[in-house]
């Protein structure tokens, strides 16, 4: 179990949209909205790809969530969980912190 | 009632598109427990839809044609005897026997066997290669008979034959077809009409033999078979496809006594009662009324009536109306009542408009008042309408000939309007829903058409009432003061119009302030391209300005489209399909270098896939040094201009199509718009480079080019209409300049042209009223706008590599240098993505590795 690891700066990130990063070789995506970060996995559990950080972002009956950009499925990204079906795949969800410009993650 | 002891025994005999749809209204019919159904199938396969069987050609298959939904039968206790066909009936004791040897008692037997295409009694009429056009196994024949074959012969212009000929040019045979009587569609075309459609038909390459009648075929010399004309004169062809008329199954009803039309048919009463009490006849098998009934629709009708019958209702079938509307080949033909004028009191007005292709007519009662019959040749908008005011005997204006004269100053629609219909017109005839049903159905609660196709099933068979359909509900709806929701999304509540002229009368720049004045949230994937698209098409600002970012979906963030793997495509422009060998030689170094699958595509250029991400720049760089530029196949904007060889190189052309396509594609190329466009530029009529198929198309001719539009292939495949004839590319380029930016105003959002002109009220003509004669006056003003567009066209990838801050994003990850690792296997040389399996097997290889 690790603890908080700082990724990189709020500079790396990109308003209203995602990012990729590597850390403890596990791929997440890092999402920039409104001053806050959101980290998921990258990985795209229906599309089988890594590619979370490239959806795009927004929110759907109250949800801040991003869209898969295979297929377009909509997931919180808060929880990771998928918005328009409970029983469809989810999405490992990451807590994060932003201190002095630098993005930590809990992974 | 109820209890299995006394359930009625219902035995269908045939099971076609009139016998099976009679199980389903059966089925869904509110007694459905009273009764036991059994039917028998005499073809190898369950019912399948006839009206499309020309689409097997085409590619459909044997299932996709089937009517029967999986397991209909099973789960609805029926019981269906496949390939097996009923031999005998016996009357008194009420039993079916089969071939097979199953018998089955019944207490009512309906017959809907169907009918079988007639040959005429000429000699030689059974060689190799005489072949019919009704069942699935005809079709395998005809293909069979096709491929060892060159030419293709029709026997019979009508409807039927027609449509088999076009079957046979796609089977890339030379088609004749041969007609008995003086003309074509001798039945529903008068001879004005039927001598366009003629002249239409032979641009197409099929040469048509009209009084012509076949004595004998013989052996060939050069094809399989010759036929030989009264006349004297001969036709060599392979294949002999007949379609002179059909004649019913009544053979088993003979055999059984039952009373039959004294040139066939089994008779029937208006409740589809034959000569038997106990036994109903109806399809194409029934005589009504001295009437065979080539159609489906009658059938559906007389199938009706019996479930009703059978659920102690009152029915009746009192004959109906045969009107068509078609599409021939891509020319539309509409026949509309008595169009021959028998009624001898009976007025007629012809329109004939020769450079357009375009004839119609009507057949007025002498007072002028009410509608008797049209036809339509080369331009079918008015059937509708027409059919209208003829099955509902509406009053006609004060001059008649209104109807069919060009409404140039887009007056005249009001009498036309869904208002205009009384409750009891009938809107699908398929279905036999009437515009009180569409009422009802909208007072039950329905607003959407999916509500309606599903509620009344109007609009579900052939199609060709959709228009009304959302015309007669959305009028209903407005009727009834409900707004048709259009909104976007959640975000919105306005349409992509809407937004598109917001922005433009606001000038509102950034998603920010559009969300801020007019929308709620952050937006979501379906507003944000929407708006990013409008912005373009507007400013032009650059797809990969900051804020801009957020707008975009990946493939027009990373100007490539991502693929199921997460790489993307490299797919630079080749205007008009023509590359330097120079050219295809750096494609072919890039391409090894970067070790990316590379393959011709269907737009008439090279794609090259499986690009990493953080390779993408330097790709790109080394093909724009080599002078390409992107090929912009990630946007909704101008994929490709196709085109032919033309009059350089090929000996039919009649103009330069390269030049012309590469003049297109470098004019429109980066406009963004709704959704994408594409465009082709043939050099003659045989339209090598399927302009027909395209947003534009131009055609070449001895006297100018032809302008087509609207036309797509993809999901919904249209031919393009014919839009202005005998062009100089000035005119071309005035007309498309005006058309395109009318169409980036005014389309939905991923609407493409097609559905966007047929959602204009006023369709085609309205079109050409506002691109030719400029009826709105705003011509120059769309120049000007397009102008504009073209002049700020930059390529995005030659924009995107000066931004070293735009480049940084193509780096896998944020914080660390390494390249995400990516797998793939070989296979026929090259590599592909690795599957789950292979990655879990241990064989798929991180590209790198590839040697
Ligand atoms: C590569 C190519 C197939 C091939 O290997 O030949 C292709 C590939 C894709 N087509 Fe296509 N289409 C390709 C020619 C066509 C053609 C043929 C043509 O242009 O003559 C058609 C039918 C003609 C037409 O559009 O009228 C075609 C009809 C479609 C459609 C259906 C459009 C419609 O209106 O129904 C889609 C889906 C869409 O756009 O919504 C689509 C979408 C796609 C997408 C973008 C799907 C996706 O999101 O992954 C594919 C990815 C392209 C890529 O990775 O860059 N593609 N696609 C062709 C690229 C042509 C080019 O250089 O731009
Ligand atoms: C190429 C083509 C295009 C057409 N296009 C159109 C169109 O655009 N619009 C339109 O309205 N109509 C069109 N039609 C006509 C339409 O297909 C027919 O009107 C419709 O199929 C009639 O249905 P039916 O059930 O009466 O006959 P069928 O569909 O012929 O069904 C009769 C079935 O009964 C079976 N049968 C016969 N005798 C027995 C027996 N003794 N025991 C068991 N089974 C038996 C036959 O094998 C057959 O399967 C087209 C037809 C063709 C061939
Ligand atoms: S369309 Fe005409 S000019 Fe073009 S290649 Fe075909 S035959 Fe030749
Ligand atoms: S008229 Fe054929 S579906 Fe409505």
């Amino acid at each position: 179990m690790v603890g908080f690891k700082k990724v990189c700066s709020v500079n790396d990130l990109v308003k209203n949209s995602g990012v990729a990063a590597l850390v403890e070789s596990i791929q997440i995506a890092l999402f920039y909205v409104d001053g806050e970060v959101y980290a998921l996995n990258n990985f795209d559990p229906v599309g089988k790809a890594f590619v979370m950080s490239r959806g795009m972002v927004g929110d759907l009956n109250g949800h801040l969530m991003v869209a898969a950009p295979l297929y377009k499925q909509h997931y919180s990204l808060k929880t990771g969980k998928n918005i328009d079906d409970e029983d469809a795949p989810s999405i490992e969800a990451y807590e994060t912190k932003i201190e002095n410009k630098q993005v930590l993650v809990k992974i | 009632m109820g209890g299995e002891m006394s359930k009625q025994k219902i035995v269908v005999i045939g099971n076609g598109m009139v016998g099976h749809s009679f199980i389903e209204k059966l089925v869904a019919s509110e007694h459905y427990d009273n009764f036991e159904v059994h039917t028998f199938c005499e073809e190898v396969r369950v019912a399948y839809d006839r009206v499309y069987l020309s689409s097997y050609f085409s590619g459909k298959t044997a299932e996709d044609l089937s009517l029967v939904k999986p397991n209909f039968y099973e789960d609805n206790n029926v019981t269906i005897y496949i390939g097996d066909k009923a031999v005998d009936i016996d009357r008194k004791a009420k039993i079916v026997t089969s071939e097979s040897g199953i018998k089955i008692a019944y207490d009512k037997l309906v017959m809907a066997t169907g009918s079988y295409s007639f040959v005429p009694p000429i000699t030689g009429n059974d060689r190799d290669g005489c072949l019919v056009y009704r069942t699935i196994e005809d079709l395998d024949a005809i293909q069979a008979a096709a491929d060892k074959g060159s030419v293709g012969t029709v026997v019979g212009g009508g409807l039927l034959g027609l449509e088999a000929a076009k079957a046979l040019t796609d089977l890339g045979l030379k088609t004749h077809v041969v007609e008995f009587a003086p003309r074509l569609m001798p039945v529903q075309l008068d001879e004005g009409g039927a001598a366009l459609l003629k002249r239409k038909i032979e641009n197409l390459d099929i040469t048509v033999h009209t009084s012509k009648s076949t004595t004998e075929i013989i052996d060939g010399d050069d094809c399989l078979n010759k036929m030989v004309f009264a006349d004297g004169e001969s036709l060599e062809t392979d294949i002999v496809l007949f379609s002179v008329g059909i004649r019913a199954r009544d053979d088993l009803a003979k055999k059984v006594g039952l009373e039959l039309g004294p040139r066939g048919g089994i008779v029937i009463d208006n409740q589809c009662l034959t000569s038997d009490t106990d036994v109903y006849a109806i399809g194409e098998c029934a005589l009504h009324d001295g009437m065979i009934y080539g159609l489906v629709a009658p059938g559906y009708a007389m199938a009706q009536v019996v479930v009703d019958q059978l659920n102690a209702k009152v029915a009746s079938f009192e004959g109906v109306d045969m009107s068509t509307k078609l599409k021939l080949m891509g020319i539309d033909v509409g026949s509309v009542g008595d169009p021959h004028g028998t009624d001898e009191d009976a007025m007629s007005y012809v329109y004939e408009n020769g450079p357009e292709e375009i004839y119609k007519k009507i057949v007025v009662s002498r007072d002028g008042k009410k509608l008797l019959g049209a036809v339509l040749v080369g331009n079918a908008e008015d059937y509708s309408n027409l059919l209208q005011l003829m099955l509902n005997e509406m009053d006609l204006p004060e001059h008649p000939d209104a109807l069919i004269l060009p409404s140039r100053d887009g007056g005249g629609e009001d009498l036309f309007g869904p208002d205009a219909l009384p409750a009891s017109a009938q809107i699908c005839s398929c279905f036999d829903v009437t515009k009180g049903d569409i009422s009802d159905a909208v007072d039950a609660g329905c607003c959407t058409m999916s509500d309606i196709k599903s509620t009344t099933q109007a609009g579900t068979g052939c199609g060709g009432c959709i228009q009304l359909v959302t015309n007669v509900l959305n009028s209903e709806l407005a009727n009834r003061g409900v707004e048709v929701n259009t909104d976007i999304c959640e975000h919105f509540g306005h349409d992509r119009q809407g937004l598109y002229h917001i922005c433009q009368v606001e000038e509102i720049k950034t998603f920010a302030d559009l969300l801020d004045k007019h929308g709620k949230g952050y937006g979501c994937e379906v507003c944000k391209q929407a708006v990013g698209s409008i912005f373009g098409s507007l400013w032009n600002s650059y797809a990969l300005e900051a804020d801009k970012i957020q707008l975009q979906d990946t493939n027009d963030n990373y100007l490539g489209n991502m693929q199921k793997d997460g790489t993307y495509s490299v797919i630079p422009r080749v205007p008009g399909g023509e590359i330097t060998p120079q050219k295809l030689i750096v494609l072919g170094e890039v391409a090894t270098k970067y070790k990316l699958y590379t393959k011709i595509n269907g737009g008439q250029r090279i794609v090259l896939f499986g690009a990493q991400m953080n390779d993408l720049p330097e790709i790109w760089q080394a093909l724009l040094d080599a002078g390409f530029e992107s090929g912009q196949a990630y946007a909704k904007s101008l994929r490709t201009v196709k085109s032919c060889v033309g009059s350089t190189w090929c000996r039919f052309g009649l103009d330069d199509s390269v030049t012309m396509a590469i003049d297109l594609e470098n004019r429109y190329k980066g406009i963004r718009s709704p959704h994408k466009m594409k465009m082709g530029v043939s050099g003659c009529t045989r339209e090598c480079a399927e302009a027909q198929a395209k947003d534009i198309g131009l055609i070449s001719t001895e006297e100018g080019w032809n302008l087509y539009v609207c036309g797509n292939g993809g999901m919904k495949p249209r031919h393009a209409d014919l839009f202005a004839t005998k062009l100089t590319q000035e005119e071309v380029f005035r007309y498309v300049d005006r058309l395109l930016m009318f169409y980036i105003r005014t389309a939905d959002r991923m609407q493409r042209t097609a559905t966007w002109m047929d959602n204009l009220e006023g369709g085609l003509s309205y079109l050409q009223d506002v691109v030719i004669n400029d009826s709105l006056n705003i011509g120059e003003e769309l120049e000007q706008q397009m102008a504009g567009l073209m002049a700020s066209y930059a390529c995005d990838w030659q924009t995107a590599l000066e931004s070293p801050s735009f480049i940084k994003r193509f780096r896998s990850f944020v914080n660390v240098d390494s390249k995400a690792e990516q797998l793939f296997v070989e296979e026929r040389g090259q590599i592909r993505p690795a599957t789950e399996q292979e990655k879990l097997d241990g064989i798929a290889i991180e590209v790198r590795e590839i040697a």
